[in-house]
């Protein structure tokens, strides 16, 4: 469904990606892995249209996306997260799965002072989806408390229930493990598979904690420098001498 | 530390010597044709000195002082006070605020009428404030040329009114939807602008309004203004002694009282009473709906926002377009209310004062901004002997507000929307 084909990011005269090749599809969790600067969070700032790519395409359900501006890239099904957590600290948990459902609400302005039954109706099944994925992600009892106010690793998990309430079909996480303990991560790993498997999201997944990325990858795409380094399945990946010289021989 | 406090008490009372003796020092007479410098009075000269005095000695001790007002804003603030519960605090709001609105329906009818002329000057200014706390407080845009979308609103009912005859109560929607208009042309090109950029370029599209309605002498009059502007009616009657307008009758014949002049200054009054109150309703509840939320979340965190599929020149241009439209609104009152306006009244000091109202309310926070609103206009009317002092007055209050309570009057308090449990 995704298929990232010669993507090249240049900087000045820094290449910070150059002919990366990516294919992800339906229902699969694929993985970025890469030494630090390596370009792979350059690599999603294309792909979700903060960058205009300075070479190659990027296709999504067969549509060129690259160079579309961020909001559309978006709304077309493919959602990301971030490095470093942004989240809508003065505002309530669940008031930015709300805003994450802005484009599903009925933005009619009138039709939202009268408050008309159509209206309503919305406004409540943004809450009880809202609800929902609070749920699914633990927060229930946080709801009504500022994000900022959150401990880093509900942070991260509201951030990923940020993304499923706009019903993504492409999910975009970007270390979604840096800063969590074991037992977190070990949550985060179920709640990634359970994404692919009871919801039918594609992800694709930059991580460095090693463990969670062999375990739950489909496939793993190297990348060293801004270039391809290696890509294949997990036991693949273990066994190429490239990758264990560049990266985790490295590390 | 003291040495370095000393040098540098020193060196502000020197600043301020430089500056005020050569303003207020010098005095230029005009002899004839010619203009002469005079030395000026040793009351002056003591005057300076002591200001410098003052200076030095406040620079010098400045740690403790501002620690003593740092003291009161705890005070003040109320930091012990066990916080409220959500909703009780807003229903206690509720109430209060209705209570103001009543008491404020009856008050005109035991006042002066220059008192209730005021009254009304300051609902304008409410309008005005809570129109652009849309756009500065909760959408983060700081517009310095709103004072146009004002004027646009003025005067399109003057214009109606003296071109085709229009009323007020056809000339109201118009003028607020024309306003509307310009933001939403005006806002488009600008909007991709942030910050100082942003305020740069709506100050100049303010002076461009201004600019154009002085030179564009045959349609508005130029800097002579447009007079002659009709009283708003009621049901087809008329305030003033005699029916202007065929087909009107007059209000005191109607009700077969005898003719009061208090009684147009009274229906403006209460025309903008009610107007305020919608304004402040309408954005109430706009606050709560999903354009709120996304003035909020752009301003807290654009990349965020525009990750999750929340278009930024839609958003901005919603939050631009509404409190333009509340401008509109009030402009179109304020024609009604002075019956003549010229450029003079759209200057970019207006905006200024509006956006003090806002700032010093506490950006997005209602009840702040009334507060500010009524303080700013009715200030300056009671210390008229001191109007020379005006500006220099608001710039000290300023300062002092900033450093006394720079999140403003009443912090803005967010609607916050609870998620109930279910079982
Ligand atoms: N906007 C930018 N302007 C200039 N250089 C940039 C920009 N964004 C990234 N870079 C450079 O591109 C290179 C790749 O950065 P990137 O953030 O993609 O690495 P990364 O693989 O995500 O690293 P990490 O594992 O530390 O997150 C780095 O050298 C970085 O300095
Ligand atoms: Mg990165």
């Amino acid at each position: 469904m995704l298929e990232v084909k010669n993507l090249s990011m240049r900087f000045g005269g820094l290449l910070a990606v150059d002919q990366v090749s990516l294919d992800v599809q339906e229902r699969e969790i694929v993985s970025i892995i890469g030494p630090n600067g390596a370009g792979k969070t350059t690599v999603f700032n294309c792909m979700s249209g903060f960058y205009q790519p300075t070479g190659g395409q990027i296709l999504f359900e067969g549509q060129e996306v690259q160079g579309r501006p961020d909001y559309k890239i978006s709304r077309l099904g493919m959602v990301r997260t971030f490095q470093h957590v942004r989240l809508f600290n003065q505002m309530t948990v669940v008031e930015n799965l709300l805003v994450a459902q802005h484009r599903h609400l009925n933005t009619n302005l009138v039709a939202g002072l009268l408050k008309t039954p159509s209206y309503r109706e919305r406004e409540q099944k943004s809450l009880d989806r809202a609800a929902y994925w609070l749920d699914r992600v633990g927060l229930m009892d946080l709801a009504n408390r500022e994000a900022g106010n959150l401990a880093y690793g509900q942070q991260r998990r509201l951030e990923i229930a940020r993304c499923m309430v706009t019903e993504p079909k492409l999910l975009m996480l970007d270390e979604p493990a840096a800063g969590l303990n074991p037992a977190e991560t070990k949550d985060l790993n179920q709640l990634i598979v359970s994404l692919k498997e009871d919801y039918c999201v594609s992800v694709v997944l930059i991580e460095h904690d090693m463990s969670l990325v062999m375990d739950i990858s489909d496939r793993i795409n190297v990348i060293n420098q801004g270039r391809p380094l290696a890509s294949g399945t997990p036991e693949e990946i273990r066994q190429n001498d490239d990758v264990i010289k560049a990266y985790l021989g490295e590390a | 530390m003291a040495a370095h406090n000393f040098k540098h008490a020193l060196f502000c009372a020197f600043i301020t010597l430089l500056i005020s003796y050569p303003i207020l020092g010098f005095n230029l007479e005009a002899q004839g044709i010619n203009i002469t410098i005079t030395g000026a009075d040793t009351t002056t000269i003591l005057g300076v000195l002591l200001a410098a005095v003052v200076v030095f000695l406040f620079q010098l001790f400045r740690d403790q002082i501002m620690g003593r007002v740092g003291d009161l804003t705890s005070l003040t603030a109320g930091k012990h006070k066990e916080p409220m519960a959500e909703n009780r605090r807003a229903k206690i709001e509720s109430w209060v605020l209705t209570g103001i609105v009543i008491l404020a329906l009856f008050w005109p009818f035991f006042m002066s009428r220059g008192a209730v002329d005021l009254a009304t000057l300051v609902l304008i200014y409410i309008m005005l404030a809570l129109g652009l706390n849309v756009v500065v407080g909760l959408a983060g845009l700081l517009d310095l040329g709103y004072v146009a979308f004002y004027a646009v609103g003025a005067y399109t009912f003057a214009l109606l009114s003296q071109y085709l005859g229009v009323s007020f109560w056809f000339a109201l929607p118009i003028g607020a939807l024309l306003a509307a208009t310009f933001g939403l042309v005006l806002g488009f090109p600008v909007l991709r602008l942030r910050g100082d950029y942003l305020a740069i370029v709506t100050l100049g599209f303010g002076e461009i309004i201004r600019i154009l309605l002085n030179n564009w002498t045959n349609l508005t009059g130029g800097p002579n203004g447009i007079g002659g502007i009709p009283d708003p009616t009621l049901f087809g009657m008329e305030f003033g002694r005699r029916v202007k307008e065929e087909g009107n009758t007059s209000f005191h014949e109607t009700f077969g009282i005898a003719y009061s002049g208090e009684h147009k200054v009274i229906f403006l009054y209460l025309i903008a009473l009610v107007l305020a109150v919608f304004t402040a309703l309408v954005i109430r509840r706009f606050m709560r709906m999903p354009v709120g939320r996304a003035w909020e979340a752009l301003r807290e965190d654009e990349i965020a926002a525009r990750s999750l599929g929340l278009s930024r020149t839609a958003v901005k241009l919603s939050a631009f377009t509404i409190g333009a439209f509340f401008a509109g609104f009030a402009g179109t009152v304020f024609a009604s209310k002075q019956g003549f306006i010229s450029p003079e009244s759209f200057v970019f000091l207006e905006s200024a004062i509006i956006l003090a109202i806002v700032v010093l309310g506490g950006m997005g926070s209602q009840i702040g901004v009334v507060l500010a609103a009524i303080a700013v206009t009715i200030l300056p009317e009671l210390a008229r002997e001191f109007s020379e002092y005006r500006m220099l007055i608001f710039g000290a209050a300023m300062v002092l507000m900033m450093v006394w309570r720079p999140q403003g009057l009443m912090p803005m308090r967010r609607i916050h929307i609870e998620l109930k449990k279910q079982e």
